[in-house]
């Protein structure tokens, strides 16, 4: 039998010899480049955003899609990056970007009125090549309108953005894009924060005077992710191999401030609490000691 | 020194066929004068020979079968005189405007670059090819005997120094651009080549026709001798057509504006320089429209304008006529005239070729000219005015910025400046979205908008802005942020929201959310 499989294997060496080289070496998949978002806590958790593929982030209003878009695009355009939003809805605001350190002059922003300009744009985009990030903004597109996309959209959108090394992000209300995506998120937001509440009743509602929107702790949960992971969490060690995680459990939660105060009120208040990985056991913890 | 002579001959001809190539093949007359007694002045060989001669009439050169009949078409011929400046002026700066169908330059220093002049007569001959031009060159170190001998000679020609006369005197001397008056005298003495002239004696021939015979005999002889009248560089490129049959469709258009780009591309490629923008002008045909006039109420017909313009401006300058045609088509592709097009006429603006120097460590950027084909596609889906990078302005008014142009320059990478903060974004709603606000004192307690009915959870507000109040336009608000939950969705929901009562309207609008 040994005999004959060296035999097999010289068989097979010598008449690939010239096309293949090595075609029985074990080559070790590489890793796919990311890009940090800007948020440490995601980043540890996700790795960052990955090149070359779609990245899907979904959730409620609320929830902090907009920030992470923020985020990162200001990190790509503080890296020279050239970007590109799409905005389904024309939603984008300007001077809340620019506050948040995204640099405008290498933002090329598509203002479109419905999905069809909106989809249009993004291929046109992907096919003309050389961004750092291209954004496709749903977020407020109703989400049955969205869901009537076919999946050969999505896939088709997957295949033009492969082995470029631009990211493509999509935020919308639910999950569409499936297996096309290579990175899902969903996010929720936990709780708000208010300065100066000095009261707190079973009554919902609660005017204080002179109170400030703080921000909001929005917890974010890795439903599909298709790509190398530190083994920062105890759940997953490192493998040296990509390991597909579907239907991975992991969630993270951070804080998002307020930028400067919307109008001319100043903001004294003390900053967040720094950000922090929580495993999943300890906020179910948590949630049973606290419920509601 | 040597100086080199360029002669198109027949160029009334090679103007027109250098726009419509594919008239060469049959047999082309081109009339002129007052209608309705045209007369061919200029024709094709394969005219020629069908028996189509100079002077004749357009009812008699219409009895042979096949010929193409076109009237001049002064246009053409400037802007295939400019093309052969333009290659006159890619080889040497001091050049002569000497007649539309000739240009003289000074060659000196060139054969270390090119050289012989041999070389350089070829490289001439084969640059306006490249134009369109089928060209006589001669080079000569007597600027008036290179003159002569292109006009008179076919393909590249090399006059060795002292040698003038020699290749002058088998010449006729109508080459020489005589008077009509001179051309009688020199036909009545018998002098019919240069030769002759040159013979005469010069006193003689002074005394009978002046001063003009003796420079003609200096020039019959290889001795004529001036300094070249040197014309300013020109920095205008035009291309023009003018159509017999109106085109309507983008298709055909297409091809004719190919043709005139490849054409200007050519020059500015002669000339070492780019284009930086273009003019587009047409002429149209006369042509009306049914317009509904809302003040009597009646449907009237209108006469279209009979002109249309339009400028594509380039973030980079470019002469690539593919990507200056796809450029123009997604131009016109949304704005194409409504009238037929009798006349085209281009215009480009010249600049410098850019000269980009990339960096080892600058991460990767968008193509300028694919970026721009890009852009004008997108323009093309959403709309001009809405694609682009926003630029804040210096206004308090809310929502306050303006779209400008999109384009690219490479910057080295900054250091990345780390955050301990994410700052929260807001989604603005435009147009802002009204919505009914039930109030409790002065405070909100419930919210309705876009069909939702909201409680307010918690409040943050009112705060006052206002401005622009020596505007026509001021703005007055208070706005509120607003934490709302929506018990009577499936599921519940729960948002953030920025609204503003607007002091003026006296109306509440939601202006957007916070995500």
């Amino acid at each position: 039998m040994r005999l004959t499989s060296a035999a097999l294997r010289l068989q097979v060496e010598s008449a690939l010899a010239g096309r293949v080289a090595s075609p029985f070496r074990l080559r070790e998949p590489e890793p796919t480049p990311t890009a940090p978002v800007g948020i440490p806590a995601l980043d540890e958790s996700t790795g960052g955003l990955p090149r070359g593929s779609l990245t899907e982030i979904y959730g409620p209003v609320s929830a902090g899609k907009t920030s992470i878009l923020l985020s990162a695009l200001a990190g790509r355009t503080t890296n020279a990056e050239v970007c590109a939003l799409v905005d389904a809805q024309d939603a984008f605001d300007p001077s809340r970007a620019q506050s948040a350190g995204v640099s405008l002059q290498r933002l090329l922003w598509i203002r479109c009125r419905g999905l069809d300009q909106a989809f249009r744009s993004t291929d046109l985009l992907l096919h003309g090549g050389g961004f750092g990030l291209i954004a496709m903004d749903l977020s407020d597109v109703p989400a049955r309108l969205v869901r009537q996309i076919p999946l050969n959209v999505w896939f088709r959108l997957r295949r033009a953005v492969e082995s470029t090394p631009t990211i493509l992000l999509v935020l919308s209300q639910e999950s569409n894009a499936k297996t096309c995506a290579s990175l899902v998120l969903r996010l929720e937001n936990e709780s708000t924060a208010w300065s100066l509440q000095c009261r707190r009743s079973a009554s919902r509602i609660v005017h204080t005077p002179s109170c400030l929107l703080d921000g909001w702790t929005t917890a974010a949960e890795i439903v599909r992710s298709r790509m190398q992971r530190a083994s920062s969490s105890p759940h997953h060690e490192r493998t040296g191999a990509i390991a597909a995680c579907e239907d991975s459990k992991d969630r993270v939660r951070f804080a998002l401030g307020s930028a400067s105060i919307p109008l001319s009120a100043r903001h004294s208040q003390s900053q967040a609490a720094p950000a922090r990985v929580i495993p999943f056991s300890e906020l179910e913890k948590e949630r049973m000691q606290n419920p509601g | 020194m040597a100086f080199g002579a360029i002669f198109v001959p027949n160029f009334t001809v090679q103007a027109v066929l250098r726009s419509e190539p594919e008239l060469g093949v049959r047999p082309l007359a081109l009339i002129d004068g007052p209608p309705p007694t045209y007369r061919v002045v200029a024709l094709n060989h394969l005219a020629a020979l069908l028996g189509v001669t100079v002077g004749m009439t357009k009812a008699a050169a219409t009895q042979f079968p096949g010929v193409e009949i076109r009237p001049i078409a002064k246009v053409q011929e400037v802007a295939a005189h400019s093309a052969l400046l333009d290659v006159a002026w890619s080889f040497s700066p001091r050049v002569e405007n000497t007649a539309p169908d000739t240009v003289l330059a000074d060659l000196s220093g060139l054969t270390t670059l090119l050289g012989s002049y041999e070389n350089i007569a070829t490289i001439v001959v084969s640059k306006c090819s490249e134009v369109g031009l089928t060209v006589q060159v001669a080079v000569s170190a007597n600027v008036e005997t290179a003159r002569v001998v292109a006009r008179a000679l076919p393909g590249a020609t090399v006059i060795p120094q002292g040698h003038e006369a020699k290749y002058l005197e088998t010449l006729p001397i109508t080459m020489l651009s005589l008077s009509q008056e001179l051309s009688e005298v020199f036909e009545r003495w018998g002098v019919k080549t240069c030769k002759a002239l040159a013979s005469l004696p010069v006193i003689s021939l002074s005394e009978c026709v002046g001063q003009e015979g003796v420079r003609l005999h200096a020039i019959a002889s290889g001795k004529g001798m001036r300094s070249l009248v040197i014309s300013e560089l020109a920095h205008s490129f035009e291309e023009s057509l003018e159509l017999d049959d109106a085109v309507e469709e983008l298709e055909p258009l297409s091809f004719l504006l190919g043709r005139l780009l490849d054409q200007l591309c050519v020059r500015f490629v002669a000339r070492s320089l780019a284009i930086r923008a273009i003019h587009l002008q047409f002429e149209l045909e006369p042509a009306f429209e049914d317009a509904f006039d809302s003040a009597s109420e009646f449907v009237r017909t209108r006469q279209l304008p009979g002109a249309y313009a339009c400028t594509l401006e380039l973030p980079v300058p470019s002469r690539d006529s593919k990507l200056l045609l796809k450029l123009v088509r997604l131009r016109l592709q949304s704005t194409l005239p409504k009238a037929p097009i009798q006349k085209i006429h281009l215009t480009a603006e010249p600049a410098h070729t850019r000269v980009m120097q990339g960096g080892l460590f600058v991460p990767e950027v968008p193509d300028p000219e694919k970026l721009e084909l890009t852009i004008a596609r997108i323009a093309n889906v959403v709309g001009e005015n809405n694609v682009g990078s926003p630029q804040l302005q210096d206004s308090h008014r809310p929502d306050s910025f303006r779209m400008q142009r999109f384009s690219v320059s490479p910057t080295p990478s900054p250091a990345l400046e780390t955050k301990s903060e994410t700052k929260i974004a807001f989604r603005a709603y435009r147009p802002p979205v009204l919505a009914k606000i039930k109030l409790r004192g002065a405070r909100p307690i419930h919210a309705d908008f876009l069909g939702r009915s909201g409680d307010v959870i918690n409040a943050s507000g009112p705060w006052r802005t206002s401005g622009d109040w020596w505007e026509d336009d001021p703005w007055q608000q208070d706005a509120w942020d607003l934490e709302l939950a929506f018990p009577y969705e499936t599921p519940p929901a729960q948002g953030l929201y920025r609204i503003c009562f607007d002091s003026r309207q006296k109306k509440w609008f939601v202006q957007g959310a916070y995500d």
